[in-house]
């Protein structure tokens, strides 16, 4: 019996990592396969024609994380150094389960909430639109990892400060921010590299496009937007498109991932030294 | 931080003088107007959530005043008539998580078990390190996947074996498409099972160890130690995790959009194609051309929303009762 329930728990852990590797081994050997210069830098072809690219999409997609960092990062870096920082109590834990709750709201849902605040007034799609949907989903995640990583630091840093006559606010902006600056940085990485992928609040937000989009007022391809659009057509071609799409969208989330972990693990080895 | 917030206070207070002195000391100084500015910002997260209910509801009024709760029970979804009901969407939605929880639970747990109490350390850390890139895949991949991979599979193998085997059973009968509730099932399955996992562990870390030396003590094999002791002792964490799981699962929109088949119909059959909540918005919002029917699809948001929200919220009072008792022992 013990040995049984034992060796099952294991064949558990080994199933779910298998399925990545797999995952991995497969995207990586499919997507790399059909992953081609020409893919990198054309716009996508017409209909019907073989060939073409996704070059928009990967500009479209940096676009609009470029707004949803603007929009949800200062938003939730403050919110976080409030919640570690400046805190009581029930108010902070409010706003931190709060968070936690936003955190879990479907990313479709806001989609919607993007919708009705920002293309039902401006009357079209737009980046705009897109970028404030992954902007707000940003929030959360950057409000817990900044707090997390701001509590971190060290009391005595904060007692240093204050004892050299610093005001609070002094020693939260020279002292305890710059200390936990590199864990922040890395978790706004991450967030990013977790809206990135969202496909959902983009289908009536950003919406597609099948050319260049200029500036952040028109509809704006998106990789993951292409990749769901090419998976479900019809077209052979298409379909090895979608593949190399969502290599380069996978490759660039486990590699954002991955590099937080690292820097990660080193700034706890640096701070036990 | 509490005991920060005494030192700070401490060491801004006056020796002599009101609390209206050491205020205005404060703000003097910057720290009032620092402490409100991050206040403002903090304030922001309740604002966007207030406002998502309000827009949420705000544009669901016609449906909720032309069908009222019939909305939620009613199975007929017809564009042309604009006469809409959930019941297919609802039914879909819950057929998937539920059937995604029953493989993903077993699973989960049993990952996170062996994680968390057999494997060393090292091996530990580097195999969830491992699971928790698997819930960092975006839902757009597992769709991928799930159409050209997991549905000729489900199609050609898994189907007709589960037909020949289970057939009996309402469940297993009709006929074969490949997409359908038991293909979205299987990838829910694998998206929801790295978030059992990464909790679950977590939380059976966090069991203090004198509980498993006394059950060792006693004479208990590992595995008697680990099954009557540490998961009982973890088990409300242990339930919170797979609550989030649930929650993901309902939420999800790509991978299931792409694999369930996307037809409104309620049937027993697994094998059926079906639809669910997240997955008609994503495929009919930018359809919508008449006001009813947008705000029925609007409707339905606000439906997965508040399902969505309040599992979350249990989900994560019970992960911060049991991950405090077992931090507080130890």
């Amino acid at each position: 019996m013990n040995g049984i329930m034992l060796t099952l728990t294991g064949v558990c852990a080994l199933i779910a990592v298998s399925v990545l590797m797999f995952i991995l081994g497969y995207l990586v050997w499919n997507g790399g396969r059909y992953l081609t210069w020409t893919f990198l830098t054309h716009l996508p072809a017409p209909v019907g024609e073989t060939g073409g690219g996704m070059a928009n999409a990967i500009v479209g997609s940096g676009k609009l994380l470029l707004i949803a960092a603007l929009t949800g990062v200062p938003v939730g870096f403050m919110g976080g150094v409030y919640l570690s920082e400046f805190g009581g109590k029930t108010f902070p834990f409010m706003v931190r389960y709060t968070a936690d709750l936003l955190n879990g709201v479907p990313s479709i849902v806001m989609g919607i909430f993007a919708f009705t605040v920002v293309v039902l007034p401006m009357g079209h799609f737009s980046a705009l639109a897109g970028g404030m949907a992954l902007g707000a989903m940003l929030i959360p995640i950057v409000v817990r990892s900044t707090e997390e990583f701001l509590r971190a630091v060290p009391l005595t840093l904060r007692e240093g400060a204050l004892a050299l006559g610093a005001n609070k606010w002094k020693t939260v902006a020279t002292v305890v921010i710059p200390a936990g600056f590199q864990g922040i940085a890395t978790g706004i990485l991450l967030s990013l590299a977790r809206v990135a992928g969202e496909t959902a609040p983009l289908l009536f937000t950003s919406f597609n496009n099948q050319y260049w989009s200029s500036g952040f007022n028109q509809p704006t391809a998106s990789l993951p937007y292409m990749i769901y659009i090419y998976a479900i057509s019809p077209y052979d071609d298409w379909h090895r498109q979608a593949w190399a799409a969502g290599f380069i969208l996978l490759a660039l989330v486990l590699a954002a991932n991955i590099g937080a972990r690292l820097i990660l693990s080193r700034g706890i080895r640096v701070a036990r030294g | 931080m509490a005991s920060t917030s005494v030192v700070l206070n401490s060491g801004t207070r006056p020796p002599s003088g009101g609390r209206v002195h050491a205020f205005l000391a404060r703000l003097k100084r910057g720290d009032e107007i620092a402490h409100l500015i991050t206040l403002i910002f903090a304030a922001c997260i309740f604002a966007l959530t207030a406002g998502l209910v309000f827009e949420l509801w705000r544009n669901s009024a016609l449906p909720r005043h032309q069908f009222g709760w019939h909305f939620l029970v009613t199975s007929v979804w017809d564009p042309v008539f604009d006469n809409y009901g959930a019941a297919p969407f609802i039914y879909g939605t819950i057929v998937t998580s539920a059937l995604a929880l029953f493989l993903a639970m077993p699973l989960g747990v049993g990952a996170a078990i062996f994680l968390a109490e057999l494997a060393p350390k090292g091996v530990s850390n580097g195999l969830t390190f491992v699971i928790e890139l698997l819930a960092a895949v975006p839902s757009v991949i597992f769709g991928v996947l799930g159409i050209f991979i997991l549905v000729p599979i489900v199609r050609t193998d898994i189907e007709p074996f589960l037909h020949k085997t289970l057939g009996f059973l309402p469940l297993f009968q009709g006929p074969i498409y490949g997409v359908g509730f038991l293909a979205a099932g299987l990838v829910l399955t694998i998206m929801v099972v790295p978030f059992i996992i990464s909790i679950s562990r977590e939380v059976l870390l966090a069991v203090p160890p004198e509980q498993r030396e006394a059950a060792l003590a006693l004479g208990a094999t590992k595995w008697e130690s680990t099954w009557k002791v540490v998961v009982p002792y973890a088990r409300t964490g242990i339930a919170g995790s797979i609550f989030l799981a649930l929650a993901r699962a309902l939420g999800e929109t790509m991978a299931v959009t792409m694999v369930i088949g996307n037809d409104p119909k309620i049937s027993a059959s697994l094998f059926a194609p079906g639809y669910s909540i997240a997955a008609v918005i994503a495929n009919e919002f930018t359809e919508a051309t008449g006001s009813l029917y947008r705000e029925s699809l609007i409707e339905l948001g606000l439906v997965l929303f508040v399902v969505t929200i309040i599992i979350n919220a249990l989900a994560r009072l019970l992960v911060l009762t049991t991950t405090r008792r077992g931090t507080a022992h130890a």
